[in-house]
């Protein structure tokens, strides 16, 4: 078993990666509809969409708003949805976790 | 693809939302059933990096991209349940990037989410089996399986649109094209899993779910030890 600082830096290496993707590699992803919308496009199903919901949102279609600036719009959105996708999941697995200990039959050792 | 409001009609989205709040009371009492403390990070961290290449868009053919769906990467990395779970939980956020419908977040919660992973990790599994038991074969196992996963997903969706499709259409022509431009797509999405798998089990491959029955960490202990010159 490796030791916990090693499990430390890979964790932070790793998340230093997402951080380093969304903000210096996003801005130049493909801009053209993915596969999906190109199908409802070609086949005659895109119009059937209907406005989103959080269209207003201040992150809608990965801008901030307020920051015009193309690129870091879509860089710093990214960073956001990043942390915040981690904050997210971090919550739901801790509480998976926590779940088991609270779970007498699992205490008691049985496949629950 | 991240389907829409206003795609597929509300009775078939609401029953989609129904099942896929199912699995995920399933999956958190799956992952529960295995999750240790330290793995609770490591599946944080592969949800935020599930997101973040899922904006990374590439090229497929004339004006069309492809994005990773990330499912299988994640079930290979954390689990199949946990797996689906990050996907889940990467569709909730993204909910307020106004990218995948509200009202179809169940819908691509089982599209992109369950099929892919639980699908995904089906076939890693398999392919496991009768591949030698060594590291290159995890990386060539991951690579197929989140290729294949993405013409899962794709079904998936053509399931639900002729189902529940808000306007009637030839449905083998739709069903053709979906095939056609995911399996283009696959192709991204296993040489991103398979790069990313790769890059995980060189610097820690005792982290990497879906290789624990290689890992042999406790073998050199003894030997350093020895070698420290403690006898």
């Amino acid at each position: 078993m490796r030791n916990a600082s090693s499990t430390r830096l890979f964790l932070f290496a790793g998340l230093l990666l997402a951080v380093a993707l969304v903000l210096f590699v996003s801005p130049f992803a493909n801009p053209n509809p993915d596969g999906f919308n190109r199908v409802a496009i070609d086949e005659g199903f895109a119009e059937t969409e209907t406005d989103h919901g959080l269209n207003e949102s201040p992150l809608a279609d990965y801008a901030v708003s307020g920051v015009d600036h193309e690129g870091l719009s879509k860089g710093l959105s990214g960073v956001i949805g990043v942390l915040a996708t981690l904050a997210l999941g971090l919550a739901l697995f801790a509480f998976a976790r926590k779940r088991r200990e609270s779970d007498p039959a699992h205490a008691r050792g049985e496949e629950a | 693809m991240h389907i829409p409001d206003g795609f597929i009609n509300a009775g078939t989205s609401a029953g989609a939302a129904v099942i896929a709040a199912g699995g995920v009371a399933v999956a958190v009492k799956k992952t529960s059933n295995y999750m240790e403390d330290m793995q609770v990070p490591l599946a944080g961290l592969t949800a935020a990096f599930v997101f973040a290449v899922q904006m990374l868009n590439f090229p497929v053919a004339a004006g069309t991209s492809g994005h990773l769906l990330g499912g299988a990467l994640a079930a290979i990395l954390v689990g199949p349940w946990a797996g689906a779970l990050c996907v889940a939980v990467v569709l909730i956020v993204q909910a307020f990037f106004a990218d995948g419908g509200i009202t179809a977040i169940g819908l691509n919660i089982l599209d992109m989410g369950f099929v892919t992973a639980l699908g995904g990790y089906a076939l890693f599994a398999g392919l496991r089996k009768v591949l030698p038991k060594e590291r290159s074969s995890v990386v060539i196992a991951s690579g197929i399986a989140a290729g294949v996963s993405v013409v899962l997903s794709a079904l998936a969706f053509f399931l639900h649109f002729a189902i529940g499709g808000n306007v009637a259409l030839p449905l083998g022509s739709v069903f053709a094209a979906m095939v056609g431009v995911h399996a283009l797509i696959g192709v991204g999405e296993g040489v991103i899993t398979a790069a990313t798998i790769g890059l995980v089990l060189s610097v820690r491959p005792d982290l990497v779910y879906g290789a624990r029955d290689l890992a042999t960490p406790l073998e050199l202990k003894p030997q350093v030890r020895t070698a420290g010159g403690l006898s």
